[in-house]
């Protein structure tokens, strides 16, 4: 497996990169200007020198005499090791006084012409000063020509090259050192965090501490905390329904095992009658159970949507489930034409609804009511029986799980009201009773959603 | 000595004549050129140092008798070397090496010679290679010249006068102090001043050409040599013996290395407060040098400690030390080895020194 490397090490490649880009780029800038200026300053020497040669020349005795000043020479020995050119030559090219080496000079135009050609295998620059004479004993064109080799040149452009260079890479090694060192310090609060993970017991999911942590980090340790709330929750829940359905499964198992014994020793169709029943409230039991599970799991995995109240109680109502459970019962519908949206998940309103049903089926007297109101910031879906409620003591119990009345039939688990209460927490909701002249209301109050 | 061997090939006179000859053309350059397209001309004197099979072949202007201890000690370390020390004019061994440069002929392994506008003529024309160490590089700047040049030696100009003949109130310590003397005392010293004839002597020339650039009192020497009736001589053994012997009471611009040679006890050496030249003979590796090794060791020797000793010793290299001389530092004047000395052989510039020359010197005949 290709080792992936780690984020110092990319910040401190991508800050190299950035550094040697800019060291090729300053290198050649410098190169070229370091060049020009080379070239400008010693083919200022160079014209010096041919200009004080040019005007050193003068007619004697019917021709041109070169009285060689020495200055001359002194200004190109300014570049110290480079070897020097001179030839001053008469109207017809002859030779006056100099070396008499092959120089290609280039026809131009009388004034001063620079030019590149090799002296004795060496690259050299020359220049070429003319100078006119109309005298009685001498007229005509007397040209200077002074070359000298580039290696002062050269090593000036390198020296510039080197002296812009050398603060740069001195520059380059600080911002190296620091980039590793900042690079270092923002990956810290990473490391800790990971010996914190790595530290942990299994079922410690209490959240992260924040505090001090760069606001980068707040917001990945933030997604990891919720993430570990959620999942502290599904535990939480498992848990639950593993240990409710051992104690839910316990008894009706137990009643289904004495009954069928008591079918084995008589065999009337009574005992068979309530066999039947028993079975059948333990599958009702564990649909509950299951519903209540789903709820809890999908009130943190499913998104939440916008869900119109009415349509949930609609479809309870619809759905006439409870014509199985009290035959004969009327259940009237009461929606407004008005939308009461809440942020929910559909499935899970539609578990508490059926369980507020039921609920008043059971316990509380016909005709029943479905309605959904909005009070305020707050939608209702509320189920009306007519009778007067349960005792103010068991009414304070009402949700928690398994919280059985005397009244509580043969059937009933208890988990009904608690998986109201379940989708109405995970809704940030709350559950609601209400005693009305007219009868008893059970209600899921969730946050209306601004429409 | 063993291993050495001598011949004399030609004499002084078949030399002064073709320096005759030579000047009847003019410049240097047109001589040169000259004497390299035209017959082959012999050494003045050969020598050959050590037995080792690696031959080393040397072209000087430096006399052997003064330096062969330098090279009988330079083969004593160096024993897989023998060194063909061949000693020449300096004209001719500048027509040699760049004869040797056209390829016309196989070149020496080291040229050495006292004409340093000779050398950096050849260096300049790419006759030379580069050779570079820490000895090379720790030369001032005035005794090297792009890694291809060198100054071994470090010989002042000096006046020389004789001592039973001058009191020592008299002596000139400087170029002044001479100016005077010859204002002052012109019947004493007439036809008994003597300085070298720049047409014969390439030292002359050199030494004239420096002091041409030096000072403004260059004017007022040729004006008063013109005065007494200064004679111009050729060579440096003919003037100090002429000064020893009392014939010449002064000569001015005298090589001292060579009046420390002659050890005439009669002759006092004045080096001018004023400013004194100091020649560094130039040693340079020609270009396809067949032991351009051995040619750099040669010369890492010269520049060590132990030969430049010895050639302390020999008076090739001034003593400096406050005992010696009270020469100031300011008053040394190196002719530098630089690009400037090609001035020296331009041929416009040779005709119009060696004509102002001529013209103090035969004002004499004039009067």
């Amino acid at each position: 497996m290709a080792e992936v490397p780690t984020l110092a090490a990319r910040v401190l490649r991508a800050v190299l990169l950035i550094l040697l880009a800019g060291g090729v780029l300053v290198a050649v800038s410098t190169w070229v200007n370091g060049r020009a200026a080379a070239r400008q300053a010693y083919d200022r020497l160079l014209l010096g020198a041919a200009s004080d040669i040019a005007e050193s020349i003068r007619v004697q005795h019917g021709a041109p005499f070169v009285d060689l000043p020495v200055s001359a020479f002194e200004l190109l020995a300014q570049a110290p090791d480079d070897r020097i050119h001179y030839a001053v030559r008469g109207p017809g090219g002859q030779l006056i006084t100099g070396m008499d080496s092959a120089v290609p000079v280039p026809d131009a135009p009388r004034r001063p012409v620079y030019f590149d050609a090799r002296l004795q295998g060496e690259d050299a620059r020359f220049v070429r000063v003319t100078r006119l004479f109309a005298e009685r004993e001498f007229s005509g064109e007397v040209s200077v020509v002074v070359g000298q080799t580039v290696r002062a040149r050269r090593a000036m452009a390198l020296g510039l090259v080197t002296d812009a260079l050398a603060p740069m890479a001195l520059a380059g090694v600080a911002l190296l050192a620091m980039a590793w060192l900042v690079a270092r310090s923002a990956m810290r609060p990473l490391e800790a965090l990971s010996q914190d993970l790595a530290a942990r017991d299994p079922y410690d999911l209490t959240p992260m501490p924040v505090e001090g942590l760069p606001q980068e980090l707040r917001v990945m340790v933030g997604s990891v905390n919720h993430f570990m709330a959620r999942l502290d929750r599904q535990v939480e829940a498992m848990r639950n329904l593993i240990s409710d359905t051992a104690h839910q499964l316990r008894t009706p198992v137990a009643a289904i095992r004495v009954q069928a014994e008591g079918l084995q020793e008589d065999g009337t169709p009574r005992a068979l009658e309530r066999l039947l029943a028993r079975t059948r409230s333990l599958g009702a039991l564990l649909d509950q159970l299951l519903s209540r599970a789903l709820v809890t799991h999908r009130a943190d995995s499913a998104p939440r949507v916008a869900v119109d109240l009415r349509m949930v109680a609609l479809e309870i109502v619809d759905a006439r489930d409870h014509e199985l459970l009290a035959p004969g019962v009327e259940v009237r519908l009461e929606i407004g034409a008005d939308p009461v949206l809440v942020m929910a998940e559909e499935f899970s309103l539609g578990e508490a609804a059926k369980n507020l049903l039921s609920n008043a089926l059971k316990h509380g007297l016909p005709p029943v009511a479905v309605g959904v109101d909005r009070r305020g910031a707050e939608a209702w879906l509320w189920v009306m029986d007519s009778g007067s409620g349960p005792d103010p003591a068991i009414a304070a119990r009402l949700g928690e799980r398994f919280a059985r009345s005397a009244a509580s039939r043969e059937d009933s688990a208890g988990l009904g009201l608690s998986i109201v209460m379940a989708v109405a927490s995970a809704y940030g909701g709350r559950m609601a009773t209400e005693r009305r002249p007219e009868g008893f209301v059970m209600a899921l109050v969730l946050p209306v959603v601004a429409t | 000595m063993l291993g050495q061997f001598r011949n004399r090939m030609i004499t002084m006179g078949w030399r002064r004549m073709i320096q005759t000859i030579l000047t009847l053309f003019g410049g240097a350059l047109l001589a040169a050129l000259l004497m390299a397209t035209g017959p082959a001309r012999a050494q003045e004197d050969t020598a050959r140092f050590g037995s080792g099979a690696t031959v080393l072949r040397v072209e000087s202007t430096t006399d052997i008798a003064i330096f062969s201890p330098v090279m009988d000690r330079f083969v004593a370390e160096n024993p897989d070397l023998s060194v063909a020390y061949e000693q020449w004019g300096s004209n001719d061994l500048f027509a040699r090496s760049r004869a040797a440069c056209n390829g016309t002929r196989p070149p020496a392994d080291v040229v050495l010679s006292s004409a340093v506008q000779q050398m950096v003529w050849l260096v300049n024309a790419a006759c030379a290679a580069p050779y570079l160490s820490a000895r090379t590089q720790a030369l001032p700047g005035a005794r090297r010249w792009r890694d291809e040049l060198w100054g071994i030696t470090e010989e002042p100009a000096v006046i020389i006068y004789n001592k039973r003949l001058l009191a020592a109130s008299d002596v000139p310590r400087s170029r002044f102090g001479l100016l005077d003397l010859m204002r002052s005392q012109p019947g004493r010293l007439r036809g008994r001043i003597a300085t070298y004839d720049i047409e014969a002597s390439g030292l002359g020339y050199l030494f004239a050409f420096s002091d041409s650039l030096e000072a403004t009192t260059f004017g007022a020497m040729l004006e008063a040599f013109a005065r007494v009736g200064a004679v111009a001589t050729c060579c440096s053994a003919e003037i100090i013996r002429s000064v020893a012997e009392g014939r010449i009471l002064i000569a001015y611009n005298v090589l001292g290395s060579y009046v420390a040679a002659a050890q005439e006890p009669d002759v006092g050496v004045i080096l001018p407060e004023d400013y004194t030249l100091i020649l560094s003979r130039s040693l340079m590796i020609p270009k396809g040098a067949a032991q351009p090794a051995a040619a750099g060791r040669l010369l890492e020797f010269l520049l060590g400690p132990q030969a430049q000793a010895m050639l302390m010793d020999i008076g090739l290299v001034m003593r400096v030390g406050p005992e010696e001389t009270a020469l100031l530092p300011s008053a040394r004047r190196v002719i530098a080895l630089s690009p400037a000395q090609l001035v020296a052989l331009d041929a416009h510039r040779r005709a119009r020194l060696i004509a102002l020359h001529a013209d103090a010197f035969r004002a004499e005949a004039r009067e």
